[in-house]
């Protein structure tokens, strides 16, 4: 049974990157502009307008259009762009993406390593200042739009006060250190979003959990108060906590976008908007694509983590 | 609306909110009796000056007035945020109640197509519309529209199919009551509550992602007062000129922090799915 969930589920989602597939591709079909005359120029003669829409497979049905054009894309043929004249799939998937990875991966582990401990605080001293201070606190981080607090941040840390870099990015996988060094800031401001949500998540789950049953039977068995929180409640904050990170997937990807182009971080968020003002559809169209694909793949991991962390549902 | 009332009144929070997102209901229904200048009126003689008696939030670079422009900033930002919410409730309501009420391979099919719509983050969908739609307030709002389909239909939807199976709704059709009939006062009433949290609640992500295009220069186009256009232009006078950009950044601010705390009530008070926060 459980085999044949998984393989429903890996077929949907299958089925939903093909209709995603072909949402994008009309997309550039929709595109404002010819995309022969923008090859060519402003001076062409009707025969090279002609060979090169032949050339290009634009003179064939849609449909047909669309199969070359996936089958293409499969093998990771995404096209040249006309500003940088670089392959895009190169530009997009080996530059971009690591970068947007890297920044929402090091924003992800700052929130987790202040979101838990705070909402715990919150909970254990639950009506307290401390509580207070943690859910107000969560309300304007989570809520706080990210490019202005970018703004901010450059401003203060980096202009003001000058700890900070405030042009440049260096590649973490380059120059580890220096890399982080730059991704701070950035990290910071897209990390404070997350940490809201997860201080208040931890904060209501274990309030939750603290109150039923089987904790005052620990309680009960003399088990000292780390232990029972540590243990026993926060195993049980683990369900909530993924759930919430794995919905607010696309709230991260706001903020990364948001942060990447107010920092100038060399990201898909960053690549993206700036072939949007220059009109680079295909660049779009891949930045599109790519994020869909990762999307969609990221949803199915966490919920092949609830698997994982619930053992009620391994039995389904 | 007494409901609405009942719920919000009963927490501390989600009438703090309120009174923040009154103000600036308030600020947007009468901003042309409240600004002082026009808010597109262009002096360059008084340009980046410090807030002043006659200026009370300071001049931009092109001697605007900035307290004017904040004010119509937040006509705009309410008007865009609602309009387009309004637009993908509407979208949303109408492809959820085919789906859940059609069944069969409709609902299969507009299912799938919801799919495809959510496999998209938001923010990507609204850049990849307004690439194709071109840039401007009501493509804006339409670009905001379309992403928020998906999340809307599939609310219907599961509402829809809740509803369907309870017994008054099987009474009222053995009863002869018309489909019609039962749709419209039997099935949306009691689809729309949890409904009207849910777009509460997507208001201020309409208004953070309108303020964010505009930010990046492909959103609302200038000389429109918009929050994320005055924000952007600011940017470049902050050491100088911080108030440019400060002012409207902060309303930016207070508008999403007081929304995002009605929204958190009104989602305690009636959507019993989020559970005990």
């Amino acid at each position: 049974m459980l085999m044949n969930a998984a393989l429903i589920k890996l077929l949907q989602t299958l089925l939903v990157l093909l209709i995603v597939s072909v949402v994008a591709f009309f997309f550039l079909k929709m595109a404002p502009g010819d995309p022969v005359m923008l090859l060519l120029g402003s001076e062409y003669s009707p025969q090279a307008y002609a060979r090169l829409m032949h050339e290009l497979g634009l003179d064939q049905p849609v449909t047909v259009q669309y199969l070359h054009w996936l089958g293409r894309f499969v093998q990771g043929d995404w096209g040249i762009s006309y500003v940088t004249r670089d392959n895009i799939f190169k530009q997009a998937v080996l530059q971009a993406l690591p970068v947007t990875l890297s920044l929402a991966t090091l924003s992800l582990l700052m929130a987790l390593t202040l979101g838990i401990p705070a909402g715990l605080l919150a909970a254990l001293f639950r009506g307290r200042w401390v509580d207070g201070l943690v859910s107000s606190l969560s309300v304007l981080g989570s809520a706080f739009p990210s490019f202005y607090l970018g703004i901010i941040l450059i401003w203060v840390f980096g202009v003001e006060l000058g700890w900070f870099p405030t042009m440049g990015f260096v590649r973490p996988w380059d120059d580890f250190w220096d890399g982080l060094y730059h991704l701070a800031l950035p990290a910071i401001t897209l990390a404070v979003y997350y940490t809201g949500l997860i201080a208040i998540t931890t904060r209501s789950s274990l309030i939750e959990v603290l109150n039923q049953p089987f904790i005052a039977a620990v309680r009960a068995r003399g088990e000292p108060m780390v232990r029972v929180v540590g243990v026993h409640a926060m195993r049980n904050v683990m369900m909530p906590l993924v759930t919430v990170i794995g919905l607010q997937l696309g709230g991260l990807l706001r903020g990364a976008v948001m942060t990447e182009v107010v920092f100038a971080v060399p990201g898909l968020g960053q690549m993206i908007t700036t072939a949007v003002l220059s009109r680079e559809y295909g660049v779009v169209q891949a930045g599109v694509m790519l994020t869909a694909l990762f999307f969609v793949m990221v949803n199915l991991v966490v919920d092949q983590t609830y698997r994982f962390l619930d053992p009620r549902l391994r039995a389904r | 609306m007494k409901s609405f009332w009942k719920a919000v009144s009963h927490q501390r929070n989600a009438m703090f909110g309120l009174a923040i997102v009154g103000v600036f209901i308030l600020m947007a229904v009468f901003a042309p009796v409240l600004a002082p200048y026009n808010p597109t009126e262009q002096n360059l003689e008084f340009a980046l000056q410090g807030p002043s008696a006659e200026h009370w939030l300071g001049t931009d670079s092109f001697g605007q007035d900035v307290y004017s422009r904040m004010l119509y900033g937040a006509r705009l930002a309410l008007g865009i945020g609602f309009a387009s919410v309004a637009l993908g409730l509407l979208g949303g309501l109408i492809i959820g109640l085919s789906a859940g009420l059609l069944g069969g391979r409709v609902e299969w099919a507009l299912m799938r197509l919801v799919d495809a719509i959510l496999a998209f983050p938001e923010i990507i969908l609204a850049i990849a519309f307004v690439a194709v739609l071109g840039m401007g307030t009501d493509k804006v709002v339409y670009a905001l529209a379309i992403s928020f389909v998906g999340p809307f239909a599939r609310i219907v939807r599961s509402d829809v199919l809740q509803v369907k199976a309870r017994p008054f709704i099987e009474a009222a059709r053995l009863m002869g009551v018309s489909p019609f009939r039962i749709i419209v006062r039997h099935l949306l009433p009691n689809v729309l509550s949890s409904l009207m949290v849910q777009a509460g609640i997507r208001i201020s992500t309409a208004i953070l992602l309108e303020s964010g295009l505009s930010f990046f220069g492909i959103g609302v186009v200038p000389p429109t007062p918009d929050w994320g256009l005055i924000i952007a232009e600011g940017r470049g006078f902050i050491t100088m000129a911080p108030w440019i950009s400060g002012f409207p950044g902060v309303a930016l601010a207070l508008l999403l922090i007081g929304l995002t705390l009605l929204g958190d009530g009104l989602r305690d008070a009636f959507d019993p799915r989020s559970g005990g926060h």
